[in-house]
């Protein structure tokens, strides 16, 4: 190379921590895709699992992802979110696996906690019975330790028994970048490269990357309604009940899941700059300000995670 | 005042932000969960929802206001038991600093999950009850964390309103620190005097210590020189293969992790463990091609001589290569139930590759009190030892002191894949 050696004058800077961020998310995957026998990448169209997915194509560009993505779908979507997941997957070429909360109902294996109830907490159920279907050794998900007091306890690589269980009193040492894939049968690895990660430095890395994202995480007219505190979008499974009533405001989305317990905030950007500098001032953090399912007490999430919850 | 707290805060750029990542350390009782409640919040990185929570959280418990150490226990064990048993990890944005903060359970049982913090800190916060001294267990975790490399040692000394801001009592801690700092390896040391219940000196500067004209802890936290530029710059670049790939015209292509220092394009290098040497053809970080790349880039290159590269190969400059060798002379932290003893047959993972090894011989083990080498003929758990192994490949391997992932390795439980020990290259570097 012409350009290459001291005399070029051109020393390299110090990369920037969004690069190392990015650099060890990136080598946990290739470890993954290296060590376990049938990886698959957890991708519901939301900007966590959009960053997760950017990072696996940059990992292996320019090959193909070397493993299948899998969307628990609980039917209960924003259509922007669908729409976002398919064109991304067509772009890339990916194998997408659709496991469907409706079949572990109509199959029985969870029941349906009713029309307009959240189908969170039973998702689980589809993503043990997706996962041992597939045979998945691992399963890698965009979750963040700054999310959650349970999550902020969780191993990068974490191990999952037959029941999907996490048992976080049993968790493996795990020492530097030596991050080992091996289960027994019938276990399987959670993985987790967006650890240390946290709101802002997926918006920053989301700008820098000049990644596409569903609509609705930038401002837009929706019409909502107040309710515990939160504003839902009416839609087919939210519908006022008096005395509540619909208005018309300005809202995006911090994160988006089941869309019968994703909370709106108010906002007015439009542009990921405005974002940016929106999470920059906001005191409110972002499983606070929009997810009804970690609200009811201080050890949900842990509870959700021992039954499979991601 | 409203700038003043948007000035702690990340601001919408993130240039000049460096990754720092800490170990936080501390004997029951001595403010650890505060201190870092209160660098949390005094830095702004609680929003009104967490502040909340802990309001509630106390009032559960008949206590009124926000007590800051129900900041940081994660599972329902740990508050109903009130011990920290795993590392819990929290995160700091400041406009200079990503702080990554691996909050470390002080008990002895839990030797493993401490390591797992200490394994990848820069930094080692250690806590100190000055009403108290410096303490059995304090001495035994700051050790652990200098055995596994930390590069700077951090005393927050704290409690400081117990003792009449009493500069004496802060300059003894400091020194035994410093002493104990000196018996194992080469970190430096610095110590702050500070209350972490009333915020002296955590993020706000205080008036009570007016002898005191060093850094808040804040400050000494972002003035930390982070590992990229530290500890991975200085000496010859190591690059384990994570991968190897043909592509359509051709080429291979190797990716991986570059640590040790910078890659250039054209540089000449050996593929080891064989020893076939070649060049460097080109390199590309995650992003684009470049001339050069530093640590702790992700990168693939391609070789002048691509052939005949596996995973588990590590390439290095001809001219600097680490030894290569099966048998290996380590330091082992031992975590698993069962003793560690001669003849036992594991598997071993060194960067990329995973291979067997025996033990050959078990040289001593590390008195954690006095640090001194004595005798053994087994490790029990958590004990600390030299070990002798004969692998079944050979490894390119660092001492650990030099490079902290070509010097390092695990050991893995053939059975239950339980990760039982953690293993750096060469012995334990006492004074
Ligand atoms: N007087 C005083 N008490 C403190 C200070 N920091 C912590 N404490 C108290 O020391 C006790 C133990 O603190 P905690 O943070 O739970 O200790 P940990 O076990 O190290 O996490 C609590 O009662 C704290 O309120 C301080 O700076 N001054």
């Amino acid at each position: 190379m012409a350009h290459s050696g001291p005399a070029s004058g051109l020393e390299p800077t110090a990369p920037g921590y969004l690069d190392v961020l990015e650099s060890h998310a990136v080598f946990v995957m290739r470890e993954v895709a290296a060590e376990c026998q049938r990886p698959a990448l957890l991708f519901s169209g939301g900007k966590d699992s959009a960053v997760l997915l950017r990072l696996a194509e940059k990992a292996f560009q320019p090959g193909p992802i070397p493993f299948p993505l899998l969307h628990v779908d609980t039917g209960h979507n924003f259509p922007e979110t669908l729409e976002f997941r398919d064109l991304r997957v067509s772009q890339l070429g990916a194998d997408l696996r659709v496991a469907l909360v409706q079949d572990s109902i109509e199959q029985g294996r969870a029941e349906d906690p009713g029309p307009g109830q959240s189908r969170n907490r039973i998702q689980s159920v589809t993503l043990t019975d997706a996962i041992s279907r597939g045979s998945f050794d691992a399963c890698i998900g965009g979750a963040r330790r700054d999310e959650d007091k349970a999550r902020a306890k969780e191993r990068i690589l974490s191990v999952r028994d037959e029941h999907s269980r996490w048992q976080p009193d049993r968790q493996r040492p795990e020492l530097w970048n030596l991050y080992h894939g091996r289960v027994g049968i019938g276990e399987h690895l959670r993985v987790f490269p967006l650890s240390d990660w946290t709101e802002i430095d997926v918006w920053r890395y989301i700008r820098r990357e000049d990644m596409a994202l569903p609509s609705i995480y930038y401002a837009h007219q929706r019409q909502v309604i107040q309710r515990d505190g939160m504003l839902l979008a009416v839609s087919e499974w939210v519908t006022p009940t008096p005395p509540e009533a619909a208005q018309w405001l300005s809202v995006r989305y911090r994160t988006v899941g089941d869309a019968t317990l994703t909370g709106a905030v108010r906002s007015h950007a439009y542009t990921i700059e405005q974002v940016i500098a929106e999470i920059a001032e906001s005191r409110v953090s972002e499983r606070g300000a929009t997810r009804g399912d970690d609200k009811f007490s201080e050890s949900s999430m842990e509870d959700r995670k021992r039954e499979g919850y991601f | 005042m409203v700038s003043a707290v948007a000035a702690r805060r990340a601001g919408t750029d993130s240039t000049g932000v460096a990754l720092l990542r800490l170990a936080a350390v501390g004997a029951v009782d001595d403010g650890k969960s505060t201190l870092i409640g209160r660098l949390l919040h005094d830095a702004d990185q609680l929003t009104e929802d967490q502040l909340a929570a802990l309001e509630t959280a106390n009032r559960v418990r008949g206590q009124s206001g926000v007590n800051l150490s129900f900041a940081t226990d994660g599972l329902r064990a740990e508050r109903e038991r009130g011990v920290t048993i795993d590392v819990a990890y929290r995160y700091a944005v400041t406009p200079r600093r990503k702080l990554v903060i691996a909050d470390c359970p002080g008990h002895l049982e839990y030797t493993g999950n401490m390591a797992t913090g200490a394994s990848t800190a820069d930094l080692a916060l250690v806590v100190v009850d000055i009403s108290k001294g410096l303490r059995e267990q304090t001495r035994r975790h700051t050790a652990l964390a200098l055995l596994f490399g930390v590069r700077h040692v951090l005393v927050a000394v704290n409690k400081m309103d117990l003792v009449d801001w009493n500069e004496g009592r802060f300059l003894a801690v400091a020194e035994q620190m410093q002493v104990l700092a000196g018996l194992l390896g080469n970190a430096q040391v610095q110590a702050v005097p500070i209350s972490a219940l009333h915020g002296d000196n955590v993020v706000e500067r205080s008036g009570m210590a007016p002898w005191y004209r060093g850094p808040t802890l804040l400050e000494a936290l972002e003035e930390t020189p982070t590992s990229t530029v530290a500890t991975e710059g200085a000496g010859g670049f190591r690059l384990p293969v994570q991968s190897v790939s043909t592509r359509s015209d051709g080429s291979v292509h190797i990716a991986g992790m570059l640590t040790g220092g910078q890659l250039r394009g054209g540089d000449a290098v050996v593929v080891l463990p064989e020893g076939r040497r070649t060049t460097v053809t080109s390199l590309a970080t995650l992003s684009a091609p470049v001339p050069s790349a530093l640590p702790p880039l992700s990168i693939s290159v391609t070789l002048a001589d691509g052939s005949r590269l596996t995973r588990g190969n590590l390439i290095a400059p001809a001219i600097d290569p680490p030894p290569v060798g099966r048998d290996q002379l380590t330091t082992v932290c031992w975590f698993a139930e069962c003793p560690l003893e001669v003849g036992q047959r594991f598997l071993i993972k060194h960067t990329t590759k995973v291979t067997r090894g025996e033990v050959v011989a078990i040289e001593s083990r590390l008195d954690m009190k006095s640090l001194r080498l004595t005798a053994a003929a087994q490790l029990r758990t958590n004990d600390i030892g030299v070990v002798r192994w004969r692998l079944a490949d050979p490894i390119a391997a660092d001492p650990y002191p030099h490079n902290r992932v070509t010097g390092s390795l695990i050991v893995i439980d053939p059975e239950t894949n339980a990760t039982m020990a953690a293993v750096m290259v060469g012995t334990p570097t006492l004074r």
